[in-house]
């Protein structure tokens, strides 16, 4: 079952690296961001594979923290940092 | 093999296909109300089908009870942040892709 | 089956350092600056699990709660007090010799320099890395020895807060040292307060309180196990990260003097507690061995109500400022 755990886990880590191509095309800075909230998403799945395959269940509480903080970058981009339209550059649509 | 270890092998198989959707359309969709539309589905079903099928191993009630609330909080969160973001593009103006 | 575990371990290992290498070269080489938070907050991300790979899961708590969470926010809302053009590093704007037309790319011989003196580092780096016994111990069983003395059961919490309690005590110092410098530098910004909709409200509402609940899960936790006065104080700080980001005013909801007595309470109890033992004959932060446990909590509890106000007063980035429609 551990194998199963740790080849699973490195599917889904994987599945952030590729998404990572999102982040560097863009287009506009909220599609970047989405990006960062599935890999959120990943890394608590990834964490709680973890916990089990390597029998620490303490690990657990690191993917509690990740879920507890999985809005506070989202809601801080949209309420500081997200520009109105007229002024987002766009590199390539 | 027992029963329980067939039935989490099959939960989280489901639920790393539902992290593969989230991640194809991520990649795959035109713009960003669909985008969120596909990680959504990796955030709420995926990860619940990951918890459903670990929680079913836990060594004891209060670690399975934890799981579901790590989910419940992610759910929680990107319900929000799905809001946020969807509603900011809208008012920001980016327009929403259709058929052509 | 032993075989395919260690394979599984290995794929999962290697997979995590390309993807950090590559993500940290995307952080430092981009030019656009917001596209870099988005990869250091990926990166804060992975750096976790790695963590979690190196079995050091206090680590991997601070870094989840600070580097994927904190730093992101932090980030963020400086990027949004950027003007439009400087959100660009090394745009094309006019430079001081731009008269002269030259780039200010240094000479290729320079670059040679550096590459070679890089080079060198690297190696150097390596070869310590590698000359290294394979089995270092460390000091692991000294503080395995000492546990009992402590009045803690984590290790971890044991060596951070009695054994080399200075090295905390001056962290504690820094990052005071931070908030009285960004206080120095500027006023807080008046960030223009939109209602936050019911969605965000709501969800607010729901979180801070589990926010503070966990907080003190964790604070309690790093008594015996990973947890601790920086996790406890990161995840308090994120609820009033949220609250601010809502539209509360900290500023209304807490008048200046209580803000800045809990920015020193973590630092001052530390001290304070360090001098008394002194006072009865002990050295500097030397416990007693029957109230070592009750003084780190004690220390511990300031310190996360510290932690977590400093960290939200730099979100808020400069001094709070006397509301003048008063």
């Amino acid at each position: 079952m551990t194998a199963f755990y740790l080849g699973l886990a490195s599917f889904l880590l994987l599945n952030l690296a590729a998404g990572m191509w999102r982040i560097l095309r863009g287009p506009s800075e909220a599609d970047r961001m989405l990006a960062a909230q599935l890999f959120g998403t990943t890394a608590v799945a990834i964490l709680l594979l973890l916990a089990e395959a390597m029998g620490q269940p303490a690990l657990r509480d690191v993917s509690l923290v990740f879920a507890l903080l999985a809005a506070v970058t989202v809601v801080a981009f949209v309420r500081r940092a997200w520009r109105p339209a007229t002024e987002e550059h766009s590199n390539d649509a | 093999m027992m029963l329980s270890q067939m039935i989490t092998i099959v939960l989280l198989l489901a639920g790393a296909a539902f992290f593969l959707a989230g991640t194809l359309g991520l990649l795959r969709f035109p713009d960003v109300y669909t985008r969120l539309h596909a990680l959504t589905k990796a955030d709420n079903v995926g990860l619940g089908l990951v918890a459903a099928g670990l929680a079913i191993q836990a060594e004891t009630w209060a670690a399975m009870g934890k799981m579901a609330l790590i989910w419940l909080l992610v759910l929680l969160a990107s319900a929000t942040g799905a809001h946020l973001v969807a509603r900011g593009a809208l008012r920001r103006g980016i327009p929403p892709w259709t058929a052509r | 089956m032993d075989g395919a575990v260690n394979a599984a371990a290995w794929a999962f290992d290697a997979l995590l350092v390309l993807t950090l290498l590559w993500l940290a070269w995307r952080v430092l080489m981009g030019p656009d600056l917001f596209k870099s938070i988005v990869f250091f907050i990926a990166f804060g991300l992975v750096m976790a699990l790695a963590w979690v790979r190196l079995r050091a899961p206090d680590v991997a708590l601070a870094e989840a709660a600070i580097g994927a969470g904190l730093t992101g926010a932090l980030f963020l809302a400086a990027l949004s007090r950027l003007a439009a053009g400087e959100r660009i590093a090394n745009a094309k704007r006019p430079v001081e010799n731009s008269d002269t037309g030259k780039s200010t790319r240094p000479h290729r011989g320079v670059r040679m320099v550096f590459i070679a003196m890089s080079a060198l580092f690297f190696g150097g780096l390596a070869a310590a890395l590698l000359s290294l016994p394979a089995e270092a111990p460390g000091l692991t069983i000294q503080v395995a020895e000492n546990l009992s003395t402590s009045g803690v059961s984590n290790p971890v919490t044991a060596v951070l807060l009695n054994f080399r309690g200075y090295d905390t005590l001056l962290e504690m110092g820094v990052l005071f040292l931070a908030v009285v410098a960004a206080w120095s530098l500027t006023p807080a910004p008046k960030e223009p307060v939109s209602p936050p909709g019911i969605v965000l409200a709501s969800f607010v509402r729901v979180l801070s309180p589990m926010l503070l609940l966990a907080a003190g899960y964790l604070l309690w936790a790093g008594t015996h196990a990973p947890g601790g006065a920086f996790q406890a104080g990161s995840v308090l700080a994120a609820a009033a990260v949220l609250l601010l980001l809502s539209g509360k005013d900290m500023k209304a909801n807490w008048p200046e003097w209580p803000l800045r007595v809990v920015l020193g309470l973590g630092l001052g109890v530390f001290i304070a507690i360090g001098l008394v033992m002194m006072l009865i004959g002990h050295r500097f932060l030397e416990y007693p061995l029957d109230y070592a446990g009750d003084l780190i909590l004690l220390i511990e509890v300031a310190a996360t109500l510290s932690i977590g106000v400093t960290l939200a007063a730099l979100f808020l980035g400069g001094r709070p400022q006397r509301d003048e429609r008063k």
